[in-house]
């Protein structure tokens, strides 16, 4: 066992650094570390860069056109670009959509959607969850008809993160209503320009447009964007949502998170000093950044697991239980490092560039709303309450 | 030992509680919050008939003979409602400092007409590096002629823009952080030389960035005795706190019962999420903070008003402590139970944790004030 790396792996980690300092835009490296909002830009010409170089699809084997690489050279290169202050790669056509197609797409699909996603030329939301169909996601009710070569397609998606910015959407729909719900749903790709799509913004606690409803009306799909069998979208969803939880925990981002935090404590005053010097505060750091090394060290053995040819099994979920709570207890205690000036609402400063000036440190606009923000993570992907049965039957046989 | 309420409290309550519940729908709430000057006159002035704004002041005083426990009451039920007017600026603090520390004329000048809804104020007391340090001051006010000349930075003084008049603390004596040396100014608000920079706050409120250039004031500006403010403003925020505490159990009632009815009607797998035994036991610890904030809450209303300055410290601190505590849980809670729902806007859910998050940010957070208060118990 050996913790160290191996020196053709540290000249990998140079060169994702190097290519970070020269392909990250500085604006959207200040949003990373201040925590304001980025903008469809801030994703969309790095990850254009990313796709370029041939990194963005960088967990895809090579023959789908990845870099092919082993399980270190992954996890150097999130660490890096996290340091680096990268914005998370939108997982929705790399991560999620991808490896469904060219899991279980045809020859035909994976020519034709494959390089979009790989460029980023393309991009995509996730079309899963509808207003009654939230935890409890075989209960939903979108309905797809077919008719001759075509399906036309009638529901609401909700929740849809980025459905604004998207070209194209993955969609659970029902094609099938008898027999157990699973087993009547498909795998869909919806152009989001077809007629009858309509997108409507949900305001979030902060302020934020990030997720929207989705309206289907009549929307005709042409049977080619099927992915697999007709009624056998389940398997394809499953395996997706497999692939999300992997991804979710979100360990390189809370190490910068608690190398922030300690910044931010060196720099709020008390008493004279500052919170860097007060025991108690400081503690609570060290907390968490012990939390967040345990976290990481788990997800290392869960990749060597991986690097062995093993699958990484439903266990990954504790993992994603254990991620959401990290990041909320870092957002948590930024704003509370934060103090009274962590009131004042300013959403100028958090989506826009303004010329405004902040009120309180430069640091203190997005650490409420932040905080709020980061409730979230708890809830999405699978609830942290869905995690916990999952652990409990799949892994200990409850 | 009677901890019932009098018929006279309970009438204040259902009064109050009236008021929430009509003036205060979530819609409304949205409406008023919009507004330029963020609350409303028409509210005030109903406030100002109804006898809240002096039911707390003694009748020498122009009050009506009330205390901390009327306080409590309304202030419970401005939580409830998210009430936005600013009650606590103006009448807990503002005019709880000038009854405790205030001359005849002052109290004529100023309480009275606050009293009748006419007056409003606000304290400023924070500075940049103040954290929770009442006597962090560096705001300086220097003698000119008979009067005085105050100038520095004032920070996050809610109301200050719908105020008549700052109470402001300033240093005239003493080094940084000393308590002695502190004297408190009652500054018109549209004095010379003071401009503010005014925005909402997190839960919708309404705030300012004062700064103060050579701001003159006579010699009666002074609110008691110079360089010995620090007792006086100490006790204000203490009452501060405890209503501030009495808000918050309104809020947790509230999310609470937004959060159960929720899970009772919100169906996944076939039945009432409710029906989930993590659910249920999610909700019974809500339900369990709520009853020991409303207890602190209590407590704390009780014995604000004892002579001995390290009982009331205790009982504020420890509230403090609690209501943090609980907010937190309460209102994590609500939003986790309420799954994606819980963090729109378009929800009261959101509103209520923000305010309950910004209520454990004021006047010192759990933290502080547990370290405040084991302080205190340790000296003991
Ligand atoms: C910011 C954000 C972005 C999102 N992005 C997308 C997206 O891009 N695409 C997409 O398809 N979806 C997306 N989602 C939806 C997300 O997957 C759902 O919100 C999530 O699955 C929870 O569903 P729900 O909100 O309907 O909550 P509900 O399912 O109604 O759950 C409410 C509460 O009940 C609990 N609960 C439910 N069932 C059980 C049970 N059996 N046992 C115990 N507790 C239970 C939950 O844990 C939760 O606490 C997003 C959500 C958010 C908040
Ligand atoms: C020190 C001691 C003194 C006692 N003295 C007395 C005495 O003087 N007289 C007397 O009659 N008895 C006495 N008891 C017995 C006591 O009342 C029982 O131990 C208690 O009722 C729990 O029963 P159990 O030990 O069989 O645990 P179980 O009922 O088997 O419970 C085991 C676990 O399962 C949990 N559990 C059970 N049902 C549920 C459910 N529906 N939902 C969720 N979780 C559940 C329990 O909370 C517990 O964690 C005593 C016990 C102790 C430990």
């Amino acid at each position: 066992m050996d913790l160290s790396l191996k020196p053709e792996h540290k000249a990998f980690a140079d060169e994702v650094r190097a290519f970070a300092r020269e392909n990250l835009s500085p604006a959207t490296r200040e949003k990373t570390f201040s925590g304001k909002h980025y903008d469809r830009d801030d994703h969309m010409v790095w990850q254009k860069a990313l796709g370029k170089k041939g990194w963005l699809a960088y967990t895809w084997p090579k023959k789908y056109g990845g870099p092919g690489w082993d399980v270190t050279q992954r996890f150097l290169f999130e660490n890096v670009l996290a340091e680096e202050g990268a914005p998370r790669i939108l997982p929705f056509g790399p991560k999620m959509v991808g490896p469904v197609i060219y899991t279980f797409g045809t020859e035909a699909q994976k020519e034709r959607f494959l390089p979009g996603i790989r460029s980023s030329e393309v991009s995509w939301c996730q079309g899963y969850s509808e207003p009654g169909a939230g935890s409890d996601l075989a209960n939903l009710r979108t309905r797809a008809v077919r008719e001759g070569d075509h399906y036309i397609v009638n529901g609401q998606k909700t929740w849809t993160s980025f459905a604004h910015w998207g070209d194209w959407i993955f969609c659970l729909v029902r094609t099938n209503t008898d027999g157990k719900p699973q087993e009547g749903i498909s795998f869909l790709l919806i152009d989001m320009k077809t007629p009858g799509v309509t997108v409507r913004p949900i305001i979030m606690t902060d302020g934020a447009h990030h997720v929207n409803d989705v309206f289907l009306d009549n929307v005709k799909v042409p049977v080619e964007n099927l992915i697999g069998k007709e009624n056998e979208g389940w398997t394809c969803a499953k395996f997706l949502l497999a692939n999300e939880r992997l991804g979710i925990a979100e360990v390189p981002s809370s190490k910068r998170g608690v190398s922030v935090l300690r910044k931010i404590a060196r720099m709020e005053p008390q008493d004279g000093r500052t919170l860097a010097d007060d025991p108690a505060f400081t503690a609570q750091i060290a907390d968490i950044d012990l939390q967040v090394q345990a976290l990481e060290m788990s997800e290392l053995r869960v990749l060597s697991t991986m690097a062995q040819g093993g699958a990484p099994g439903p266990e990954v979920s504790s993992l994603k239980v254990r991620g959401s709570e990290i990041q909320q207890r870092i957002a948590e205690l930024t704003m509370e490092a934060v103090g009274e000036y962590a009131q004042p609402y300013q959403p100028g400063m958090l989506f826009h560039d303004t010329n405004e000036t902040p009120i309180g440190p430069d640091h203190a606009p997005p650490a409420a709303p932040r905080y709020f923000n980061m409730r979230k993570t708890s809830i999405y992907g699978g609830s942290t309450e869905i995690q916990k049965n999952i652990v409990s039957k799949m892994v200990l046989g409850l | 030992m009677d901890l019932s309420l009098s018929d006279e409290q309970k009438q204040l309550q259902e009064s109050a509680e009236r008021f929430a519940r009509e003036k205060y729908t979530f819609d409304n709430r949205r409406k008023i919050a919009a507004t330029e000057r963020g609350w409303l006159p028409e509210n005030w002035a109903q406030f100002a008939e109804l006898g809240w704004l002096g039911m707390a002041f003694s009748e020498e005083d122009g009050g009506y003979g009330g205390g901390p426990i009327e306080t409590m009451i309304v202030m419970e039920q401005f939580g409830k409602g998210l009430v936005l007017e600013p009650f606590l600026p103006t009448v807990v603090l503002g005019g709880g400092m000038i009854a405790r520390a205030g001359s005849a004329a002052q109290k004529e000048a100023l309480l009275a007409p606050m009293i009748e809804g006419k007056k409003q104020f606000a304290f400023a007391w924070l500075e940049r590096q103040s954290r929770y340090n009442l006597a962090d001051v560096s705001l300086k006010a220097t003698k000119e002629g008979n009067g005085w000349s105050l100038s520095g930075h004032k920070g996050v003084v809610y109301n200050a823009a719908s105020a008549d008049n700052i109470i402001v603390l300033a240093r005239t004596a003493g080094s940084a952080r000393e308590p002695k040396g502190l004297t408190l100014f009652v500054v018109d608000a549209k004095a010379k030389g003071l401009s503010r920079r005014d925005y909402p706050t997190q839960d919708s409120l309404r705030a300012s960035e004062l700064t103060f250039d050579k701001v003159s004031v006579v010699a009666d500006a002074v609110l008691g005795k110079v360089d010995d403010a620090f007792p006086t403003v100490e006790e204000a925020v203490d009452r501060a706190i405890v209503a501030l505490c009495a808000e918050a159990t309104g809020c947790m009632d509230a999310i609470n019962a937004a959060t159960l009815d929720y899970i009772k009607t919100r169906k996944q797998f076939g039945v009432a999420i409710g029906k989930f035994q993590v659910l249920q036991h999610r909700m019974v610890d809500c339900f369990t903070n709520a009853q020991e904030a409303r207890s602190m809450t209590l407590m704390a209303s009780l014995k604000i008003d004892d002579k001995d300055p390290t009982v009331r410290a205790k009982a504020a601190s420890g509230a403090k402590v609690q209501i943090g505590k609980s907010g937190k849980f309460c209102g994590q809670s609500a939003v986790q139970m309420h799954g994606g729902m819980g963090v729109t806007d378009e929800l009261s859910v959101s509103h209520y944790f923000k305010r309950l998050t910004m209520i454990d940010l004021m006047f010192g957070n759990q933290q502080h004030h547990l370290t405040r208060y084991s302080n205190l118990a340790m000296a003991a």
